[in-house]
């Protein structure tokens, strides 16, 4: 692998860096459950943007550094992560293609499915969540906000001309 | 071009690998405690993040603190110091008391109890899993924390060290569903065990028997830390019974506590280490 076949690889970084302050901001009590899903997010994105530099390894040791902010067990969301890296590196072609709104229900549907699987091993665990119903609204504020994250990041793409 | 067969070939082995590898991860993670040093790494790693979400909140408050009036801050230091005389004294009573109690154990020749080191640790403004009771406090193995080390604040029992990073640790709350705090009520000295129960500001009380109710536990009832377990001290004040309910179908009756430490409002907490004195 030669040096000149990457770059920009600190945009990507601080990408993941912004992401995971957003995730661990304190919000009021009643705005924990909508609180949108920045990492999964960004993932995604840069999974559809550049499949053939962040790969599901990439995905996992995001994973691992989300796991101990967030204090749940080693490999919960490193198991998530890789799943959704796979599903979105594996069509990517396909929602690359899609309009915004589109890919929004797309990013609806991976984020709701593992705060789902999120919500049952938390269960297993024994740590119920409060609202049952949650993981739906953290996939719907995650759509709404898709199509301006994924600007701003296609935007920074191009301008910092990572590949 | 690569045939994108063999691509796809390569991505769902790799997914299945690390698949594989998340939930031998998260098994042993759960099951036995072979990670401790592992996460005691990362969580200096992560520091850096949580340091910079914290930064503003506490930018914030310095802010506002320098912006006080001096009027202001004149009244509160007389306040805290007519609130420091008034405490002085208790403390002369109570420095007395302390040292009749040592010369009576030392007739009855039992041990005195031991003596204990405090040092004020600062909440970090982060979130953790909504789930769990937890917080993330800013003293970590760097200012001698260890894992299970109580944690206290003014009026009582917090939690117990479950994480340790070198700068920031992570406390499991006493109102977290996996906590359970052994402790007694004060009055008439009937042990029982505080369980959390994932809701803020709750705890329920374990293996207390329908039989005997009326003279054992009743509304108002203090509870204290009854030192087995010998994690927590004894004597720490814990909660006050808020609800006694027998329950004729099983054998245990379904009593309720409400914390008295400020759980959810806190700033600052107290990390309590054993000395021998």
């Amino acid at each position: 692998m030669n040096v000149e076949k990457h770059h920009g690889g600190w945009v990507i970084l601080l990408s993941f860096i912004f992401s995971f302050m957003l995730a661990i901001i304190p919000l009021p009590i009643w705005a924990t459950v909508w609180r949108p899903d920045w990492v999964e997010m960004v993932l995604i994105y840069w999974c559809l943007a550049i499949p053939q530099r962040i790969g599901i390894m990439t995905a996992w040791s995001i994973g691992i550094i989300y796991d101990v902010l967030h204090n749940s067990l080693l490999g919960q969301h490193a198991l998530f992560f890789s799943f959704i890296a796979y599903v979105s590196i594996k069509l990517h072609r396909q929602i690359r293609l899609f309009p915004l709104w589109q890919q929004a229900i797309v990013i609806f549907g991976l984020i709701t499915i593992t705060h789902l699987f999120n919500i049952i091993i938390n269960t297993i665990l024994g740590h119920p969540p409060l609202v049952v119903i949650s993981f739906i609204y953290e996939g719907l504020t995650s759509m709404l906000l898709w199509p301006w994250l994924f600007i701003i990041l296609r935007d920074m793409r191009r301008t910092y001309n990572v590949y | 071009m690569k045939s994108s067969l063999t691509e796809e070939r390569t991505l769902n082995i790799r997914v299945m690998l690390f698949i594989v590898a998340s939930l031998i991860l998260m098994i042993t993670d759960h099951r036995f405690g072979y990670f401790q040093t592992v996460r005691t790494h990362l969580l200096t790693l992560v520091y850096p993040i949580q340091y910079l979400v914290n930064l503003p909140l506490k930018t914030g408050q310095w802010l506002s603190m320098s912006a006080n009036r001096r009027v202001k801050l004149l009244q509160e230091n007389a306040k805290l110091h007519e609130e420091n005389l008034r405490l002085k004294v208790g403390l002369q009573k109570y420095q007395h008391l302390s040292k009749e109690n040592k010369r009576l154990r030392q007739l009855l020749h039992s041990s005195t109890r031991l003596g204990e080191r405090v040092m004020l640790a600062e909440i970090l403004a982060v979130e953790l899993d909504s789930a769990k009771r937890d917080i993330t406090i800013n003293k970590g193995s760097k200012h001698g924390v260890f894992i299970n080390q109580p944690v206290i604040d003014a009026q009582g029992v917090v939690g117990q060290v479950t994480q340790v990073g070198m700068f920031s640790s992570i406390v499991m709350l006493i109102t977290d569903y996996n906590h359970q705090l052994p402790v007694q009520i004060e009055r008439t000295g009937l042990r029982t065990v505080a369980k959390g129960m994932g809701t803020v500001n709750r705890l329920s009380l374990l293996y207390i028997p329908n039989i005997g109710l009326n003279h054992g536990i009743k509304v108002g009832d203090l509870l204290v830390t009854s030192g087995f377990g010998d994690k927590f001290a004894k004597g720490y004040p814990v909660a006050t019974v808020i609800d006694v309910t027998p329950d004729i179908g099983k054998p245990y009756a379904q009593v309720q506590a409400s914390p008295l430490a400020r759980l959810e409002q806190n700033n600052e907490v107290l990390l309590v280490w054993k000395t021998n004195k």
